[in-house]
């Protein structure tokens, strides 16, 4: 019997092993300090955990794009971010329009639908043009070809907003309604911390039904399954793969518009990039190309930025922890890649396309 | 007929001789000479951020400086100005490269850089080596300047704006005496700018008598504050410091409401975020807030201010153009001074007599307040090479309700030291 085991350990197993349960004892250890110094009230945890899920939600829907965008062309849009900031950046303006004439205040829910909708508009005719522009080209090219364009099709969206709007920052201005307090088991939470998480919810559930009930969802999982099967059976690969990216475009223009109602400040050219990263991440950490896995990736990443540096790091004695608080999403990117290197619901796409 | 031919070759002869015993300009600076000839543009350089998420930085400074060299009409000495801007981004290796590529043209007589800190700091060595004559518009980290081991400065550097040293103090003594404060805390962006002014500000609230609860950091483009204003939040401090940029300010003061045990602490930021945007993006929560910064105003900046509509368009998106503009001057009028001209038209400058011409410059009288770029002494071991400002204009402005909600720019002035 110990002879067996013997045969079969494996050095490199056992590190790894080790240092799982290092990192899991270190993060208990964390959390047990950090919860008996009780150095924060109720209500200050409250207020992280509402502003991590909205965080997070906002998260989910950039992500979407991408795991749509990866589940049918196996590549990685890095302009994604920068979709996201188009709509954002767009309706800033209208935003403004509204508040001055008093219609936002007024009629804030068919205010901000109408809000939703340009910006959603914009980011997805923003998306389509990019991929007719600059994927579609390189349709048969090798993996990196597009991801390096996608890099491309980055900075210019940057640089092209900043021509048009200028580099300065902007914010959305107040929705009255929103800023309301509510009271959730027992904590005051602005009103708005709810709206998002919700209306996120919505259109993803959205999503996902059109995905997996509609005659175009179900084109879209062939296509995901084999392009050339999927083209073989009279499915038109083309029309398939704008809608892909319209669909993913609208979800970051909306999400802009959450963004803005949520965190209203910090509005300019360069705000798409570091939510970009941190829904790519969002994306990975659920299992790339997966819809469901993007928004509990977007999720757990809210909550963990939100709660992590206060309930994990400085229950563990480190300095400075807000400066970590990135460093702490990309670690536990990291972690869950080695522990589960298809993401948290990536199984079956590991099998089909690894 | 023959000798009347001779005579005038002779003459001719001798014209020419003496023409060359005038022409070669004997050049004797310490450090080298620029030459230009006539028709050749005199060539400054510009390192500003002008990408990334600090663009308007530099944007704004670009504006300054343009708007100096257009009130000469683009000409120095009957010289085109030529200006040359490179990106030095807000960060150590952008400026690292722009200081490496503005270095690599000998025709480049001055700069005007860097706008972060940062930036400046990494390319303090290879611009005062290559003999240049920096001004920044922009840069206010305390070591920048002072002399001494651990402090950063060489020769060649100046700038216009105040050193925080002065800014931090003012904002410790407002806090302390006006505000009757008592417990202080700070957080930065981890930039020198940043670092080193809560540094300043706290220590000398320390000096006072007050307590400093907690000193913490953001990161540049962090969106969400709640996690650090929830760790300040668990000592109820007095005044909350928090000297930083856009759009990381705003975002503290919008979320600071959200927090419980933030209720009565007094919001205090710096120059960074004067800027006319700023109330209104930080939204009601910034009404009763403070900066500190300094005070432009006058005629001759309403004057700018007009010329920045007509010739750039719009108004200017950050709040040091002023600065850009009267080191642009500095260094135009410097350059005026030193410059040997030839009979022919050619421009000789001696690269030491230029900076040393910047250090004489006493009295000037700038948009920014009279400016005089000697040495400084700021206390003991505290000696500055190259600061400009003298402090004067500094003061402590109040955010009110006029400037959130109706675009009133600046805001009510407070205290003065």
């Amino acid at each position: 019997m110990l002879r067996r085991y013997l045969e079969r350990f494996n050095w490199l197993d056992f590190i790894l092993l080790m240092f799982r349960v290092v990192i899991l004892v270190a993060i208990a250890i964390g959390i047990f300090n950090s919860v008996r110094a009780a150095k924060y009230t109720d209500n200050q945890w409250a207020t992280l955990v509402f502003a991590g899920l909205a965080q997070g939600s906002i998260y989910a829907l950039i992500a979407m794009g991408y795991t749509l965008v990866y589940g049918i062309l196996l590549m990685i849009n890095f302009a994604h971010g920068e979709i996201y900031m188009a709509g954002a950046l767009t309706v800033v303006f209208i935003a403004h329009i509204f508040n001055d004439s008093g219609f936002l205040n007024a009629q804030p829910l068919l205010a901000i639908l109408i809000m939703i909708v340009i910006a959603a508009a914009v980011s997805t005719i923003l998306n389509v043009v990019v991929e007719r522009l600059a994927y579609k080209p390189l349709r048969g090219a090798p993996r990196l070809v597009p991801l390096i364009t996608a890099i491309g099709a980055s900075f210019a969206l940057q640089y092209t907003f900043r021509g048009l709007y200028g580099a300065q920052y902007r914010a959305y201005p107040e929705v009255k309604a929103l800023r309301e307090l509510v009271t959730v088991f027992g904590y005051k939470v602005p009103l708005v911390q709810l709206v998002v998480p919700a209306s996120a919810l919505v259109l993803m559930l959205g999503l996902y039904f059109f995905v997996e009930r509609t005659k175009m969802g179900k084109a879209m999982r062939s296509v995901s399954e084999d392009k050339d099967v999927a083209r073989l059976m009279g499915i038109n690969i083309d029309r398939v793969i704008v809608i892909t990216f319209a669909l993913g475009g609208a979800l970051a223009g909306a999400a802009g518009v959450f963004n803005g109602l949520f965190r209203p400040q910090g509005i300019n050219f360069y705000m798409g990039f570091f939510p970009g990263l941190k829904a790519f991440t969002a994306a990975v950490l659920g299992g790339i190309g997966n819809i469901a896995g993007a928004m509990v990736g977007g999720v757990f990443l809210g909550l963990l930025e939100s709660l992590g540096p206060n309930l994990i790091l400085e229950g563990l004695g480190i300095p400075s922890v807000n400066q970590l608080k990135d460093a702490l999403s990309f670690t536990m990117l990291v972690l869950i890649l080695i522990f589960r290197p298809q993401g948290i619901f990536g199984e079956r796409l590991a099998e089909k396309k690894a | 007929m023959k000798r009347l031919f001779a005579v005038l070759s002779l003459l001719m002869v001798a014209s020419v001789a003496l023409g060359a015993c005038a022409a070669p300009f004997d050049c004797d600076d310490a450090i080298g000479c620029v030459d230009i000839a006539p028709g050749d543009p005199i060539h400054i350089g510009a390192m500003l951020t002008i990408s990334g998420a600090t663009a308007f930085l530099g944007e704004d400074s670009r504006g300054g400086v343009e708007i100096a060299i257009a009130d000469r009409d683009t000409e120095l000495l009957d010289h085109p100005i030529q200006l040359t801007v490179e990106d030095s981004l807000c960060s150590a290796e952008g400026g690292q490269t722009a200081a490496t590529k503005i270095t690599a043209d000998p025709t480049i007589v001055g700069v005007i850089g860097t706008n972060c800190s940062s930036a400046m700091t990494a390319a303090m060595s290879t611009m005062s080596a290559s003999g240049v004559t920096t001004l920044s518009p922009t840069n206010t980290a305390p070591a920048l300047t002072l002399i001494g081991e651990e402090y950063t400065w060489e020769p060649g550097y100046f700038r216009v704006c105040h050193t925080d040293l002065f800014q931090g103090a003012v904002a410790a003594e407002f806090a302390y005496n006006e505000l009757g404060a008592r417990t202080l805390a700070t957080i930065h962006d981890g930039s020198p700018y940043a670092d080193q002014l809560q540094e300043v500000m706290a220590a000398r609230f320390a000096e006072l008598g007050g307590t400093v609860t907690f000193q913490g950091a953001v990161n540049v483009g962090d969106t969400d504050m709640r996690t650090i204003l929830t760790t300040v939040a668990a000592d109820t401090p007095d005044v909350l410091y928090f000297p930083i940029f856009e759009p990381e300010g705003p975002f503290i003061v919008a979320q600071s409401s959200e927090i419980s045990g933030l209720e009565d602490t007094i919001l205090i930021g710096a120059d960074g975020l004067l800027v006319a945007g700023f109330p209104e993006n930080s939204g009601e929560n910034a009404i009763g807030m403070y900066l500190s910064g300094p005070y432009v105003s006058g005629a001759s900046y309403d004057e700018f201010l007009t010329k920045w509509d007509d010739q750039i368009g719009g108004v200017p998106p950050s709040g040091f153009h002023a600065f850009a503009y009267d080191a642009t001057n500095i260094l135009l009028d410097a350059i005026e001074e030193v410059a040997v001209v030839d009979s022919d038209g050619t421009v000789h400058i001696g690269r030491q007599a230029l900076r040393d011409a910047v250090t004489a410059t006493t009295g000037f009288d700038g948009l920014t307040g009279v400016l005089d770029c000697g040495q400084k002494v700021f206390g003991e071991g505290l000696t500055a090479n190259g600061d400009c400002a003298t402090g004067e204009a500094l003061g402590v402005f109040k955010i009110t309700a006029a400037e959130v909600l109706e675009d009133n720019w600046p805001p009510p002035v407070e205290y003065t030291p």
